[in-house]
């Protein structure tokens, strides 16, 4: 009796091994249907799931608006999002790329908003020939990863000048005092990149603090800071921390203003931080009140969907998908066959490293798109060149207070 | 000497956060020689108790001292009865087996509630209500502290005296005792070992749910993942002060936190975490029973 039961679990497993192999070996799992497969990677869940969730709506917007005006079809073939969660870990960025590039076999991925983790995702897409749209990590080691590697926002260099450029002659600050978040690659560039612009503008850091992401009290960090007596305080982290840190801020008698990045931008920056935020700058990808149509309609679709005010996230996830979707039909139209590889779930190989490879081109030669974050043009570097806004918090609300170009 | 002082409020509130986890560990410890890593994720529930109760008492709109100690009571009574559930169905059938069943048990329920809390209470950090509207209180010197931290440290110090009271001057308290020094004597004695042990669990998680909502008052970003490391990190202090030894775990509980502040306030940030290990590590090689502990007397 014994003996026999034993042997079950065993040839379960024989049976699904075998089963696994044949279906890795079958090439996508045998499907004859032909489509076009899109991976998009984030932060569903985790401490920063807004960042991840934001995405997808964009995504899942971009896409319905391709269902609306050509059936959700381009080219010719229907097009399919699959969408993974990384929790917000590095490690888990990396396992959700190696999936929906082996296992889905997706033709482009879009993908994730925090600089370590499209660092983590970005060289398993270079490896494996698939073009990467980062929409939104501004990092610039992400793009530096290889010639697969694009993002759709400006970088941090840009980001950190902008926000010096700010303290130091929009608002005439000398003295400014920095919290950093050490295990974030986005928050100690713009560290370095901010303190090399406002020290050449003639200012100067009083204190370099730092904290890492996750941390519940920072009292120490800004009784620190507080001995120093600083005229604003630049906070390059992100919103769940931020919030945070300004209401400690304020109970340790700190009034000065906050200044921050693109990290803050989410609907529970405000609900986190409340009252402690007034009065805080913040770099950003566009303004909710610029009048321009184009942003303005897509505003009310969001709005009409999710019956909220979207985040820049969303905007740049938005204009990634339909940089995508636009040169997917270029190719279409430049190169059927290479077009038709990467639709076919057949396609040998080479015919389809070939076609990706098309394609990356001419995502590579995006210029001058109209997209609702502003006029997209990629350089030589797969960066966008946009320029940048500074939000101010006033009543508990993002207001426009001025741009900066590049 | 301003800023120091100030560190020095800084690590004591923190630190009595940390005390109060730490007695939880302690009590348990001491009755059950049992670590039950499920603690800091019951300190979690406690958070999320308040929160729910907050929004559903209208404490949240309409903020006052009554209201909120009306939430932190119902919140230390949902933990109490989740403290009672998880002795009654985890821990009790495996009471008899060996040691690392019963770890590995508490292991099994910390995941269960972190995991399940995800799923229940979303992945999304929420936000918990101004209870009691924060206060700047100035302690001269140009050391402040806010009436928030005044709170954590009276309740704190109030469920300490409260529980050193019921542990030795009271029936139940003296069988507790008992039941620490031997489970078969005690049981010869006429104790309810049973209802002891389920006594103490209940008491423990309602110290923990009551450091969740103090904390979330304070620092009001709570999420299912916010008690694994105070968790640890109150583990730890309970080893420091001697584990079992309630004194210990308070003393414990305020030398982490007054060492974590320090470390970050003229160290490295970075090495916060870190510090708790060094001093676990330097209690264990220099004093293995801890600051108040007993050394184990050799038994026959």
């Amino acid at each position: 009796m014994r003996s026999r039961f034993a042997f079950r679990p065993a040839h379960a497993l024989v049976v699904l091994l075998a089963c696994a192999l044949a279906g890795c070996g079958g090439g996508g799992g045998g499907s004859s249907k032909d489509e076009l497969v899109i991976g998009e990677y984030g932060s569903m869940t985790g401490g920063d799931a807004d960042f991840g969730q934001s995405t997808k709506r964009g995504v899942d917007l971009a896409m319905d608006d391709l269902v609306a005006q050509k059936q959700g079809k381009v080219g010719g073939l229907p097009v399919r999002v699959v969408a993974e969660d990384d929790q917000g870990k590095p490690e888990e960025a990396a396992t959700a790329v190696q999936k929906l590039i082996n296992q889905d076999r997706v033709i482009a991925v879009i993908g994730e908003v925090a600089s370590s983790r499209s660092l983590a995702g970005g060289p398993i897409c270079q490896t494996a020939g698939v073009p990467m749209i980062s929409p939104s990590s501004t990092n610039p080691r992400v793009t530096e990863i290889g010639n697969y590697i694009f993002r759709m926002c400006f970088i941090d260099p840009f980001q950190g000048t902008v926000m010096a450029k700010f303290a130091a002659q929009n608002k005439h600050l000398k003295r400014v005092a920095i919290l950093k978040d050490v295990k974030n690659d986005y928050s100690v560039g713009l560290t370095q990149f901010f303190t090399d612009a406002f020290t050449k503008m003639g200012g100067q850091i009083v204190a370099l603090q730092a904290y890492s992401a996750g941390d519940q009290d920072f009292r120490a960090q800004l009784t620190a800071i507080k001995a120093k007596n600083p005229e604003a305080i630049y906070v390059p982290g992100y919103y769940g921390d931020v919030g945070l840190i300004a209401r400690q801020a304020r109970e340790l008698g700190l009034a000065q203003p906050i200044l921050g990045g693109d990290g803050w931008e989410s609907d529970q920056l405000i609900t986190i931080g409340g009252k402690a935020l007034e009065g805080s700058f913040y770099s950003n990808h566009f303004a909710a009140d610029n009048p321009d149509p184009k942003l303005q309609e897509f505003l009310g679709k969001h709005k009409k969907k999710y019956g909220m005010e979207p985040n820049a996230i969303v905007g740049l996830a938005y204009d990634a998908a339909n940089v995508l979707f636009l040169s997917l039909d270029k190719l279409s139209q430049q190169d059927p066959p290479a077009f038709k590889a990467l639709g076919s779930s057949q396609a040998g190989g080479a015919d389809r490293k070939a076609a990706l490879d098309k394609l990356r081109a001419i995502i590579a030669g995006t210029s001058n798109y109209p997209g609702v974050t502003g006029i997209i043009t990629l350089d030589d570097h797969r960066n966008a060149t946009k320029s940048a806004v500074v939000l101010e918090i006033k009543d508990g609300k993002k207001v426009y207070n001025t741009t900066i170009n590049p | 000497m301003t800023e120091f002082l100030q560190q020095l409020v800084n690590g004591i509130t923190w630190g009595s956060v940390y005390a109060l986890i730490a007695l939880g560990y302690t009590m348990v410890y001491g009755i059950l020689r049992l670590i039950n890593f499920a603690h800091g994720d019951v300190y979690m529930l406690g958070a999320f108790f308040g929160f729910y109760i907050a929004r559903l008492t209208g404490a949240a709109n309409d903020p006052n001292p009554l209201r909120a100690a009306g939430v932190l009571l119902l919140s230390m009574l949902g933990c109490g009865i989740v403290g009672f559930v998880i002795e009654r169905f985890a821990y009790k059938p495996v009471r008899k087996s060996s040691r690392l069943a019963a770890l590995i048990t508490a292991i099994g329920v910390s995941l269960l509630l972190e995991n399940g809390g995800m799923l229940l209470f979303g992945a999304d950090p929420k936000f918990f209500p101004q209870i009691i509207p924060s206060a700047n209180v100035p302690l001269g010197m140009g050391v402040s502290i806010s009436n928030q931290q005044i709170i954590i440290l009276a309740v704190s110090v109030a469920l300490m005296l409260g529980l050193r009271f019921v542990v030795l001057k009271t029936r139940v308290g003296k069988a507790m005792r008992a039941v620490s020094y031997s489970h078969t004597a005690a049981a010869l004695m006429g104790i309810s070992v049973d209802r002891i042990i389920t006594f103490t669990f209940v008491l423990g998680s309602m110290l923990a749910a009551a450091a969740g909502v103090l904390v979330a008052l304070q620092n009001p970003k709570i999420e299912p993942y916010m008690g694994i490391m105070p968790g640890l990190k109150a583990f730890v202090a309970a080893v420091l002060g001697g584990i079992g030894n309630i004194p210990g775990a308070v003393l414990g509980g305020l030398v982490m936190g007054i060492a974590e502040v320090m470390v970050v306030g003229y160290l490295s940030p970075t090495w916060r975490d870190a510090i708790a290990f060094v001093l676990l590590i330097v209690i264990l090689l220099v004093r293995p029973q801890g600051l108040l502990g007993q050394p184990p007397a050799e038994k026959v």
